[in-house]
């Protein structure tokens, strides 16, 4: 198993040891990587061909997607500690050339295509596998997300499952002063797809849900998972500032205070 | 044109069962054979350019070779970012093939007219560049490239009828077609807009201007090695593309000149100035920018005169 808070606290450690911001983002999605890591995504490796594929749409939240990866074991502690350094391969935003990375992601509006195309790949083959992808509520802005969302209704993609992470929050501030998006459950379900509400930080009820999607609609599915931006550290929650801003020495040691609830 | 790819896709099908053809709800008459013979291998995504080629690379990524058509414009521009940042970042053999470059839907108006494609492939290395000069030509590129790693961008001619005298379906990768060997002068063209170029040099000999044609039908693997042995031969060389003179052929023609500090004067014929509402046919068009076969020969004299501005 892996826990949403071993992602979390990886996450403000690797934060604050690059200095670098999009905290907030990658705190609201631990819980979520740690069901897909932990407990839904199958194959026998990274090079599997056959392995479920997942396509991390909201980019930004790359942290979060080594650290699971750490976790399972496919990149190493010391490849962790070169997050965000001169030469590293582990950017703020993920590529592809990482074992465990299916798709390079950080253009918002890119991933759901990407798994579009990757479950009718898999429905081409034959094959059972699965294609996840994790896409942000702000990124719900994007017009190709919904050419996607249309031509997977189109073609009744039941093995692909969308994730959306509805932390409420974007760049220059909350998702509904910027752009409304709800209904945004309706939306989904009016152009197709098979819908299902979620509390994105409980572990155990997201995959209890991804598996009960096996034996629903024929059509693609959208979890629409609640969550909160900076999930588990006090003064970031629903807090813009911390889409971008990196932690002081002393905002570490509260964060890390903090998430111990998260145990 | 547009006929020769679909009918060497149907070819390659046969052979390669990876191959795919996808389409944003175009490509009426052209497309039915490939459709008919392989239903389950062709796919509308409806007019939705971007998802084409975001799903195209989730097809490639799982050992598919997609194929995604559209109007040059659209193919090019529309979903550029995605053939940029999943394609090309990827290292994705997806295939983009934009139809009707330069004039070639001329009534349909500006938004149709496919003049930045050549120039913006260019920009990423990695993505093979061909455009071919007419109906035999696109058939053999078609079948010389189709299996190339990483991604491909073909500007095919939509019309079927273009011959380029002398050609004969000759194609090789990275590599110019050198028809004639006059001295007078070189002519350099690429795509469509071939048979104008080939036309004037047929005008030109007529008048005892002898000059070469150097066909350019593949722009990146970059063919500077045969171009520099090509320029270094002549004191004038005029390019000719239905495309803007900026980004495309004559960008790459003077590039290797100036590289090389070769003694030759670059002319490049092509559309300049600001885009403007003014339509018609094709071959109007072509004429209102220097491109048809007269207006080519006009410019070759003046040049050889010294006397063109």
């Amino acid at each position: 198993m892996i826990s949403a808070y071993d992602i979390s606290k990886i996450v403000l450690e690797q934060s604050m040891r690059a200095k670098v911001g999009h905290i907030g983002s990658s705190l609201s999605i631990a819980g979520i990587l740690a069901a897909l890591f932990g407990g839904v995504l199958e194959g026998k490796g990274p090079d599997d061909p056959d392995r479920d594929r997942f396509v991390l749409s909201k980019g930004h939240a790359a942290l979060a997607l080594y650290a699971a990866l750490h976790l399972r074991g496919w990149i190493s502690a010391e490849a962790m500690n070169t997050y965000c350094a001169d030469g590293s391969m582990l950017g703020v935003h993920p590529d592809s050339e990482l074992a465990g990375v299916d798709f390079s992601t950080g253009s918002l509006g890119h991933g759901l295509p990407l798994a579009v195309g990757a479950a009718l790949a898999a429905r081409m083959q034959r094959s059972d596998r699965r294609c996840f992808v994790l896409v942000s509520d702000a990124e719900c802005n994007e017009g190709s997300l919904w050419e996607a969302v249309m031509l997977a209704a189109h073609q009744h993609l039941s093995n692909l499952v969308a994730i959306v992470d509805m932390n409420g929050q974007q760049a220059l501030g909350y998702t509904k002063d910027v752009l409304s998006l709800e209904p945004l459950p309706a939306k989904w379900q009016a152009f197709g797809w098979d819908v299902l509400e979620v509390d994105g930080h409980d572990v155990a009820g997201l995959i209890r849900a991804i598996e009960s999607l096996k034996t629903r609609a024929h059509a693609p599915h959208v979890l629409i998972a609640r969550t909160e931006f900076g999930h588990g550290v006090s003064y970031m929650r629903s807090q813009i500032k911390w889409h971008y801003l990196p932690m002081s020495e002393a905002d570490y040691e509260d964060a890390l205070k903090d998430i111990e609830t998260l145990r | 044109m547009r006929g020769a790819f679909v009918r060497g896709l149907v070819d390659i099908a046969r052979e390669d069962e990876r191959v795919v053809l996808l389409t944003a709800d175009l490509g009426f008459m052209a497309l039915e054979p490939f459709a008919e013979a392989y239903p389950e291998r062709f796919l509308n995504v409806g007019v939705a350019e971007q998802d084409m080629v975001g799903v195209a690379c989730g097809l490639a990524e799982a050992g598919f070779l997609p194929f995604c058509y559209s109007i040059a414009t659209f193919a090019s521009m529309r979903g550029y970012e995605f053939i940029r940042s999943a394609a090309v970042l990827h290292r994705l053999p997806i295939r983009v093939v934009g139809v009707g470059g330069g004039f070639e839907y001329g009534p349909a108006g500006a938004s149709h007219h496919g003049l930045e494609d050549i120039g913006l492939m260019r920009l990423q290395p990695q993505i093979c560049l061909i455009a071919p000069a007419d109906y035999s030509q696109t058939l053999s590129a078609v079948k010389a490239t189709w299996d190339m790693p990483g991604p491909v961008y073909y500007r095919i001619g939509k019309d079927d009828r273009r011959k380029v005298p002398g050609l004969d379906g000759h194609f090789e990768l990275g590599k110019p077609d050198v028809l004639g060997d006059g001295a007078d002068l070189l002519l350099l063209s690429t795509g469509a807009v071939s048979v104008e170029a080939a036309g004037a040099v047929q005008k030109l000999a007529a008048k005892g201007v002898r000059t070469t044609l150097a066909i350019v039908s593949t722009l990146n693997p970059s063919p500077g090695a045969d171009l520099l042995a090509l320029l270094g031969d002549f004191p004038v060389a005029i390019t000719v593309e239905a495309h803007r003179v900026s980004g495309g052929l004559g960008s790459l023609v003077c590039e290797v000149i100036a590289e090389n500090r070769l003694r030759c004067q670059a002319v490049r014929v092509g559309v300049s100035g600001p885009p403007t509402a003014v339509t018609g046919s094709e071959a109007y068009l072509l004429r209102r920018h220097g491109l048809d076969r007269d207006s080519l020969t006009t410019t070759a004299l003046n040049v050889l005169a010294g006397t063109y501005a």
